[in-house]
Order: structure tokens, then C-alpha cells, then sequence
């Protein structure tokens, strides 16, 4: 059922931009247009790239944020969030948890 | 007139024609508007409707641009349930890596924020280790399931047991009693979840169940965690239409909790910090399926459209216009599916 409701209306998590503009609505209650527009605009595509997977690919690559393809190089996880926080100028909870935990002095404390 | 195979709400095949199709999207808006006092679909809508379920297409979606965004409930159970035995983190990563998931939730098998308490500290190194190896946003999930709370399962006496003697005073007591443990695991769970493992999320699932109490507990839980963690964030899904009054006098705000409609529910849960709501609109597997997905979005559209948080509706067994079955019929889930998103302008599933 989850698979058919993604094929239907997701769209599409790391294979496109789903991922981001996901974390807008989640960690900013951004509705999906104010969402799209927001990550489009830092990712530098057109709105309508966002849910296009060869464009995304392509640029999820160049950005290094992470894909569902195994690239050498390419970041597989915390790495991809790192950038993501940066990208989308957004507090990731595990980024700076990991910073903390590896003694980066600019962590956010609770 | 041609006749057109057709589902009823438990997914058994029905031989139907349009006249009988239209009779029946008007007779389901028109049964939401009366309920929640909302607008009915207009002609268009029910136009748009007919033609959908007059088409022979075995699986239909979105207009391109319109894709929305999915949270789930309970997903590292799924694999799980298929016998399927891989590890909750590796089913994360399924997930996220072949089944095209734009957020992952990580879960206790026994999905309620009571069980979760108790394995709290097996969760935590979980949620470590998910968050390292995942890009999308994770939450973590359960449901507030007030109903764990009552003897014998719980503490407090079960006003199931005390209401048919007309113990109507010490039933509520018994609610209240409840809704202070609620919050107390609630937000225990939630905010080890959030500060220790490192989750962008809580999501609070099937809320309101036990009725008008349970709603009151997850707000004041959501109240409790935002005032603690500005940035988290916070979903919470519905378990229905229609807010029992279980107490039947509680309020969260100024307003009587009991009764409310998702359009109503929608402006307390943003009040209580909520950054994604999920409107559940049951399905009566007596009434035929274009009854029930007419009736759904017309209560979810009314929701989306006072919403100034995301809405991802419930579209799942039983609600939301998907069949009460265990294999919801692929036809009959994407053209729910296409049509909650389109008509209600949703944000996500």
C-alpha cells in the first residue's frame, strides 16, 4: 500500500526532492507549495525539477546530499545531512548531535 | 446505460452504472456536510469524481507537479508483518532507498507511547544508529492509546466498567487520571527520542481513539515538548472523523473538545504546536466506495483549507476512501489517493 501511494502521489523521497522538501513541512510547518518554492530556490531548479528524477539526480550529485545510486564518493548519510542543514539553512537534530558528540564546540544545546 | 464493476467500503465487487455512481458521491458529500456543518462538493468536483471512477485505467496518479510528500505510521512494523525478517533500521533503509519513502518513522512493535516507555532505552541506540546511515527526515512514532491505562492493563478504573452503572462523575475522574499519565509518557518518549537519539520527529498516531480525553493528553503532550524543543517536529494522525465525548466536558483552549471535526481539530493541534496534522476519515464498509471517498474529501477538504500547517490525510485501511481490507484493491487506492490530493490540495498522505 505504501509502495502504491508513492508511485501514485509521493514525491518520491531521495530519488527526487521529496526528502527536503519533506523536512520544510516537518521542521518549519511549511505548506507544499511555500515548501517546494523554498527548497527550488536553494537548490537552484525550477520547482517543477524538484520532483523530476534525472534532474534531481544529477543535482543531488553535484550538491553531494546523497542518492539512492552507490557513487563512489557520494555521501551515503550523517555526510548528506551536514550539507542538507547548510543547504536548506535548517537545524538538522542529529547533525548537531553528531557535532556534539565528536566535540565540534558549535553545537546547539538543549 | 453501461454497467460499471464497483467496490463497497469492505472491497467486495458490486455491478453499478453512472446514474448510481453520481447518486451515490452526492449522497456521501452531502452525509459529511450535514455532520461537520462544511460545504458539499460543487458539480465540478462530483464531475471530476464520476469520470474517475468511469475510467477503465487499473492505476491512476497525480498530474505531474502535484506529487506531495509521505509520513507513514508504524513503518518498521510493515516489513515486519510480511514475515519479512530484517532489522528495523535495514527496513528504514528499505524504505528509503527502494520504495521511494520522502520521510521514515522508527517504532516499537507494541506501537503505543505507554509500551514505548519501556523499551525507551532499546529505542534510543536505534535512532543513533538510523540517524547515521539515513538521509530523509526520521520521527519516531506510537499512538497515545489512552485504553493501556485502564485496569487490568493499567492503573485507573475503566470507565467502560463504571458508565453502565451510572458512575458518570467517576468515570471522568478515571479519564483524568489517564490523560496525566498519557502525558507523562508522552512526552518522556518523545523527548528522549528527540535529545538522545537524535529523531527530527514525533509523531503522535491515532489520536483521540479513547475520544475527547486522549485528544486533550496528546495537545497538552505537543504543548509540553514544543515549549521544550522549538524546532522538533511534530505530526499528529487522527484515529477519526469525529471526536468522541468519552468525558464529554474537557476543553483545550476555551474549546469543548468533544465533537470536533477535522476542520476544527486542525486550528488546536497548530495552537498546540503541531507542524503536520493528518485528518482520518473512517470508512463504512456498508456504503459503496465513491459514498466513501466523496464523503472523506469532503471532510478533508474542508481541514486543508483552514489548515496553516501541512495536512497529510490518512489514506490507509479503512479511511480516507481506501477499502477496509487487508490488501486494499490497487484501483480503488489510487484513484483515493489522486483524488484526496487533487480536490483538497493536500500536502501529503
Amino acid at each position: 500500500m505504501h509502495a502504491a501511494h508513492a508511485v501514485v502521489s509521493g514525491m518520491g523521497g531521495m530519488r527526487t526532492a521529496g526528502d527536503l522538501v519533506a523536512r520544510m513541512q516537518l521542521n518549519r510547518g511549511m505548506r507544499i507549495d511555500a515548501a517546494k518554492q523554498y527548497v527550488a530556490e536553494k537548490l537552484s531548479v525550477s520547482v517543477a525539477d524538484l520532483g523530476d528524477t534525472v534532474v534531481m539526480n544529477d543535482r543531488r550529485e553535484d550538491l553531494n546530499i546523497g542518492c539512492v545510486n552507490e557513487t563512489p564518493g557520494v555521501a551515503k548519510g550523517i555526510d548528506a545531512k551536514f550539507r542538507i542543514a547548510q543547504l536548506l539553512d535548517l537545524e538538522i537534530n542529529c547533525v548537531n548531535m553528531f557535532q556534539k558528540n565528536v566535540g565540534i564546540t558549535n553545537y546547539k544545546s538543549f | 446505460m453501461t454497467k460499471v464493476m464497483m467496490r463497497m467500503g469492505d472491497g467486495e465487487l458490486i455491478e453499478t452504472d453512472e446514474i448510481e455512481i453520481r447518486e451515490e458521491l452526492e449522497a456521501g458529500s452531502r452525509d459529511a456536510s450535514e455532520r461537520g456543518k462544511i460545504p458539499s462538493l460543487d458539480e465540478d468536483e462530483i464531475d471530476y469524481l464520476l469520470e474517475l471512477y468511469l475510467r477503465k485505467d487499473r492505476v491512476v496518479g497525480v498530474e505531474q507537479g502535484k506529487e506531495c510528500c509521505l509520513t507513514y505510521d508504524n513503518m518498521t512494523s510493515k516489513i515486519k508483518r510480511a514475515h519479512i525478517p530484517i532489522s528495523k533500521i535495514q527496513q528504514l533503509l528499505m524504505f528509503e532507498r527502494g520504495l521511494g519513502a520522502d520521510t521514515l518513522e522508527l517504532a516499537h512493535i507494541d506501537y503505543s507511547y505507554k509500551q514505548c516507555k519501556h523499551v525507551v532505552m532499546y529505542e534510543i541506540p536505534n535512532m543513533e544508529q538510523a540517524v547515521l546511515s539515513t538521509i530523509a527526515p526520521i520521527l519516531y512514532g506510537a499512538m497515545p492509546n489512552l485504553g493501556l491505562y485502564t485496569v487490568p492493563d493499567g492503573p485507573c478504573p475503566n470507565p467502560g466498567d463504571l458508565l453502565p452503572k451510572g458512575k458518570i462523575s467517576e468515570a471522568r475522574q478515571s479519564y483524568e487520571e489517564m490523560v496525566e499519565y498519557a502525558i507523562k509518557d508522552m512526552v518522556h518518549v518523545g523527548s528522549e527520542l528527540y535529545e538522545k537519539g537524535g529523531a527530527d520527529g514525533i509523531n503522535f498516531d491515532t489520536t483521540a481513539a479513547s475520544g475527547d480525553a486522549e485528544f486533550y493528553a496528546a495537545l497538552k503532550a505537543v504543548e509540553i515538548l514544543r515549549g521544550k524543543y522549538p524546532e522538533m517536529g511534530i505530526e499528529m494522525g487522527m484515529s477519526g472523523e469525529f471526536i468522541l465525548g468519552m468525558h464529554g466536558q474537557i476543553e483545550y483552549d476555551g474549546k469543548r473538545l468533544a465533537g470536533l471535526y477535522p476542520h476544527e481539530q486542525v486550528k488546536l493541534a497548530k495552537k498546540a504546536g503541531v507542524t503536520i496534522f493528518g485528518p482520518a476519515i473512517n470508512v463504512v464498509s456498508s456504503e459503496s466506495l465513491p459514498w466513501n471517498v466523496a464523503r472523506s474529501i469532503t471532510f478533508t477538504k474542508a481541514c486543508s483549507e483552514v489548515s496553516e500547517i501541512p495536512v497529510h490525510a490518512n489514506l490507509g485501511m479503512g479511511v480516507g476512501g481506501i477499502p477496509l481490507t487487508v490488501h486494499p484493491p490497487l484501483e480503488a487506492l489510487s484513484r483515493a489517493s489522486k483524488a484526496h490530493v487533487e480536490i483538497c490540495k493536500l500536502d501529503g498522505l
